[in-house]
Order: C-alpha cells, then structure tokens, then sequence
C-alpha cells in the first residue's frame, strides 16, 4: 500500500510503501486540509475489478495522546489525568478558533476582491465600450466622407 | 478499476469517527464499521463541495437490511440503536452525476448517551458506581461540555469551508467574464467597422449599386 500525506500548500510531507500493515505519525506546521491518499500497489493489473478493504484508524490532536502511557510515565493521580485530558482538550479548541480566525481572514479578503474587481471591471467595461463607440463613430464618418458618400 | 472499501474501526468504546473524503463522478464508496448490541449511533454527513451539493447515502445493518436510505441529500443526520452486533455498512454514492467530483463529510458517532462515569476509556478506567467526589464530577462535565465545543467548532468549520468556496470560485469567475466580456467587446467593434468596410469596398462592376 502506498501512503501519501499532502499539507495544504501540495507539499509531501510523507510518502512511503507499506507492506500490507503500517503505522505513521505526524506532526502538521501548517493549519488547513492536509490530504492523506492510499493507494494499493498497483502491480498487479490483471487482479483489475476486485475490491480492496482496508481497516484505516486516524486520531487527530488529543486523541493521538496515549494517556495510559502519560500516567505511567509522569505518575498521575485518576483525578491529575482527567485535567491533563481537560488541558489538551482546550488546548485542541483554541488552536481550532485560531485557525478559523485566519480563515475569516481570507475569506474576508476574498470577498472584498470580489468587490473590488466587480467595481473596477464595470466602469472598465463601461468606458471601453464609450471609447470604442467613439472611435467607431469617427473612422465610419471619416470613411464615407472619403468614399464622397456624406 | 480497483475499488477501495474502507473499513474504519473504533478502538475506544465512546468515540467519533469523522472523515472527508472525495467522490468522483458514478463512484460509490462503502464505509464498514463492527458495533455492538443495543449500542446508540449516529451518522451525520454533508457534502461541502461539489455540483449541487448532493449526495446518495444508506445504511445497512449486518444481515443487510437497509435501516436509512435517502436520496441526493446535502445534509442529514441518522440516529439509530443497534439491535445485534456485527458489521453495519454505509456507503454514498455519487452515480447520478456525470462530472461533478464531490467532497463529502461523514461524522459516525459512537457515543453513548449514558451518565457512565469513568467509562471513559482515555482515562484506562472500568465504569466504578461508587460515589464521586464534586472534583471528579466537575470535570467530567467540563470534559462533555468541552465535547460539545468540538462538536460546534466541527460545524462552523464545513459551513465556512463551503462559503468560502463558493466565494473563492465567485471571484475567479468574476474575473474571467470580465476579461472576456472585454475581449468580446474590442474584436465586436472592430469587426463591425471591418465588415462595414468590406461592403463599401466591392467592385462597382455591379451595374452601379454599392452596398446598402
């Protein structure tokens, strides 16, 4: 199986063939869609048609944390554990709304582009069709003056 | 063409699986997933780019009777408790398009509504009935409430995504007529006076009669 992991801006930040098992962790730097694509190896053409099951498990931000092992290793109380949980969760929620206020960002920025071309594009528009009509106007006078016509 | 089946299985009894993925035009993806008896579950999925945002899906449980099935759908919610364990498959279904790739989110959720404390299976815990301290049962109330968070963040998230797509492909295509518009009026305008022209300029051979 080949596994390829793709961050938002169409960097490979992984991209490896696993045998018929694998486990792969990473950590992202930049906030946005990260693409993870699997694709069998594809060696075998003749087997065209037949279907493929994978068993595929993803465990985002705190979830990734494996809180038997903290507690052993850091020796924590049932009750010290849960508010660690409660820290990572928090933790998770702000790093979520500081995202998402970047994202209105560029999606405010967007939509005053929009605008802005929407305005200028018009009068743009508006005053090539003036001028063109205007130069259509005075090449037709000066033809049929110069045909005798007018 | 080889097709992929995904089977997504939990390994923690109160959890959520949530994936996006992409479905091409007259594809169909099926998701399985193993749950046990008197067990509630919810599926939620919305499409969040794509044609006109809709999509086939339906549920079947292990012996493959059809417990949700709805057509061309942009956004739904099913909830149901399981009646025997075993493999249950949901699959979408993209076959009534015939170019539009879409992108679909699912949310499966495991939960159980139950008041289990200590059932939480990240703490390492087995549920224990005895009597909490206020402590414990604070924080188990921070730890669904902060669940819920997510949960909205989760949403606010796909209903930005697909605005700001929208609003993205808005502006691209804003500029793009513009540009043609103004192309299309220059070669116009040049050629009515092109083709005004070559009337005038036919030979008079033709008994005397020019143009009009």
């Amino acid at each position: 199986m080949h596994v390829d992991i793709k961050d938002p801006e169409a960097k490979v930040i992984l991209s490896k063939y696993y045998t018929n098992e694998g486990q792969f962790v990473f950590t992202t730097h930049t906030p946005g869609e990260h693409h993870i694509c699997l694709s069998p190896n594809s060696t075998r053409w003749f087997s065209g048609g037949s279907r493929l099951r994978v068993y595929l498990s993803i465990d985002v931000g705190e979830h990734a944390n494996d809180y038997k092992q903290i507690q052993a290793k850091e020796k924590l109380s049932e009750l010290q554990l849960r508010v660690r949980q409660l820290l990572e969760q928090v933790d998770q929620i702000t790093k979520e709304q500081n995202y998402q206020r970047s994202r209105e960002e560029r999606f405010r920025f967007t939509s005053e582009s929009t605008n802005n071309r929407v305005l200028w594009w018009a009068v743009a528009q508006t005053s090539i069709l003036l001028l063109v009509g205007a130069w259509q106007m005075r090449h037709l006078k000066g033809f049929f003056e110069a045909k005798k016509l007018v | 063409m080889l097709q992929l089946i995904v089977l997504a299985a939990i390994l923690q009894a109160s959890l959520s699986i949530e994936m996006t993925f992409t479905l091409q035009e007259h594809e169909v993806q099926c998701f399985h997933e193993i749950i046990p008896k008197d067990k509630k579950f919810s599926l939620e999925y919305q499409v969040i780019s794509g044609g006109h945002f809709d999509i086939d899906c339906n549920m079947m449980s292990p012996n493959s009777k059809t417990l949700y099935k709805e057509q061309r759908k942009q956004y739904d919610t099913f909830h149901h408790k399981t009646v025997e364990a075993g493999e249950y498959t949901f699959c979408f279904s993209n076959e009534f398009s015939t170019f539009a790739h879409k992108t679909v989110y699912f949310d499966l959720d495991l939960g159980d509504e139950s008041t289990d404390i200590g059932a939480d299976d990240e703490s390492g815990e087995g549920a224990h009935a005895t009597a909490l301290t206020q402590l414990e049962s604070s924080a188990y109330t921070i730890h669904e409430s902060l669940r819920l968070v997510v949960d909205y963040q989760n949403h606010h998230r796909l209903k930005e995504r697909i605005g700001r797509e929208i609003a993205e492909y808005l502006c691209e295509r804003v500029q793009n007529w513009s540009v043609g518009q103004t192309v299309l009026i220059v070669i116009v305008a040049f050629g009515q006076v092109y083709m005004l022209r070559k009337l005038f300029d036919k030979p008079v051979a033709r008994g005397g009669k020019v143009g009009i």
